[in-house]
């Protein structure tokens, strides 16, 4: 299986850094291909047209699109180093959760950014909370979301991660030990591994990222 | 060949979420009691099953319980072997989830947004939805029979509902998203699904929809962001 797999991703974004992470869970290797997506490469265009988007997986020469769906490709493809479980009951577990961060908790959390004047942005937040309570609720009894080792769950809610580096520079405690004890210590638990760690956003880069978040909101505002 | 199991289906007459389930089901050969769920007013199984959403679809297999078509849809075939829904390959695989989340945010998500805003939000949604669907008439193009090949397959089943739903939201909301004349792959490949045997039968009645469809449309206005939002 050492035919070529090449990545093309973005350095501040979650999906992106999703499928970074899972490749080297499962240490496959693989090229990567930096986008500037206010500049996009040839390649980036012509292997993903519909979307244009990030990540894009480029494997013998097949593109595959859409973060959960490259996922499961890395899984089906590389059967060693699993990151989804072996029963299917599980597997749909991990699924309907992947599902709920991407359509539900990941909405929600971009409404707080895009929100207008302090009212909303507070219900936008509260909206988050009982969101992230939910979510929390599946770390019961277990050490990761995928339960004894890191896998598909805890690559998908990698956002949770992209907080901590919030609060390393800038010093915002986004999520407190105390209403989410079992999401700060996962998050701990994680940061800890070293793959993990080169897959989220390093400090010496926060700064550059709220730029950019900043113009994405601006931008999806307007 | 396991043992007797217990499937249960809780579903609501008129949601082509519950209706993929049950033709995935159907396809399979697999025998399930089918409740019916008075979404408006939600049973306490309903909440308990799903606490989450409190939707239906709902798999119940077993004692567990399933939410979100698309999650269900790929455990049954996982637990099911027979008659497998998605290829065997996996960038095949990867094609036919990639093109089922295109069309469910792309045509479903716009054809329901177009069919209850108006004015300009209405003619943003309908643009969106139509282009989706020449993507969609694309990969029709030079099929002998269906998505799956020579039988019904995963992406046939998620975008099975434009067969039946799309001239009663085309209706209820006077406007027009595939013209006949323009989409011929995707009119002859709708022409096949319905014919299926498996799918025959499974449809809900064309004028109940349009009542329902008429009213709900009417409720949920402009804040139409997902299905049946009670």
């Amino acid at each position: 299986m050492a035919k070529e797999v090449k990545l093309f991703g973005m350095w501040a974004s979650p999906f992106s850094r999703r499928v970074e992470l899972a490749l080297k869970l499962k240490g496959i290797p693989y090229e990567y291909i930096e986008e500037d997506l206010s500049n996009k490469g040839p390649s980036l265009l012509k292997y993903n047209p519909i979307h244009k988007k990030v990540p894009l997986l480029v494997h013998e020469e097949k593109p595959v699109a859409e973060s959960l769906v490259i996922l499961e490709y890395l899984d089906e493809t590389w059967k060693h180093n699993p990151i989804l479980p072996q029963d299917p009951y599980e597997r749909a577990m991990a699924r309907f959760w992947g599902k709920f961060i991407d359509e539900k908790l990941l909405p929600t959390s971009a409404k707080v950014g895009l929100s207008k004047g302090k009212e909303e942005q507070e219900q936008a937040m509260e909206e988050v909370h009982d969101q992230l309570k939910i979510l929390e609720n599946e770390l019961k009894g277990k050490e990761f979301f995928s339960g004894n080792s890191i896998g598909y769950l805890d690559v998908v809610a990698n956002i949770l991660f992209w907080f901590r580096t919030e609060e390393e520079v800038g010093g915002l405690k986004v999520l407190s030990t105390e209403k989410f004890p079992m999401i700060c210590e996962w998050i701990e638990k994680l940061i800890k591994i070293d793959v993990v760690n080169e897959c989220r956003i390093p400090k010496e880069k926060y700064d550059d990222y709220v730029k950019l978040r900043q113009k994405a909101s601006k931008s999806a505002s307007s | 060949m396991a043992a007797k199991e217990e499937v249960k289906l809780l579903g609501f007459w008129v949601s082509p979420f519950v209706l993929r389930v049950e033709w995935a089901l159907k396809i399979k050969g697999v025998k399930y009691e089918y409740i019916e769920e008075d979404i408006f007013n939600k049973s306490t199984l309903l909440t308990e099953l799903n606490p989450v959403h409190k939707k239906v679809p709902v798999l119940v297999h077993d004692g567990k319980a399933i939410g979100e078509s698309f999650v269900i849809l790929e455990y049954v075939d996982e637990t099911w072997k027979q008659n497998p829904l998605l290829p065997q390959d996996p960038y095949q695989r990867a094609m036919a989830r990639f093109w089922a989340k295109f069309a469910e945010e792309k045509i479903f998500e716009g054809a329901w947004t177009a069919l209850c805003s108006q004015g300009e939000q209405k003619q943003k949604a309908l643009q969106q939805t139509r282009e989706a669907m020449e993507k969609i008439e694309e990969q029709l193009q030079g099929k002998q029979q269906f998505f799956g090949g020579e039988s019904i397959g995963y992406l046939d089943i998620i975008l099975g509902w434009i067969s039946h739903y799309l001239t009663v939201w085309e209706e209820v909301g006077s406007m027009e998203i595939i013209d006949p004349a323009k989409f011929p792959a995707t009119m002859a490949w709708i022409n096949r699904f319905l014919k299926h045997p498996v799918i025959q039968g499974t449809l809900p009645p064309r004028e109940k929809m349009l009542v329902y469809f008429h009213q709900r449309s009417k409720e949920l206005g402009s804040t139409s962001h997902g299905w049946l939002r009670v």
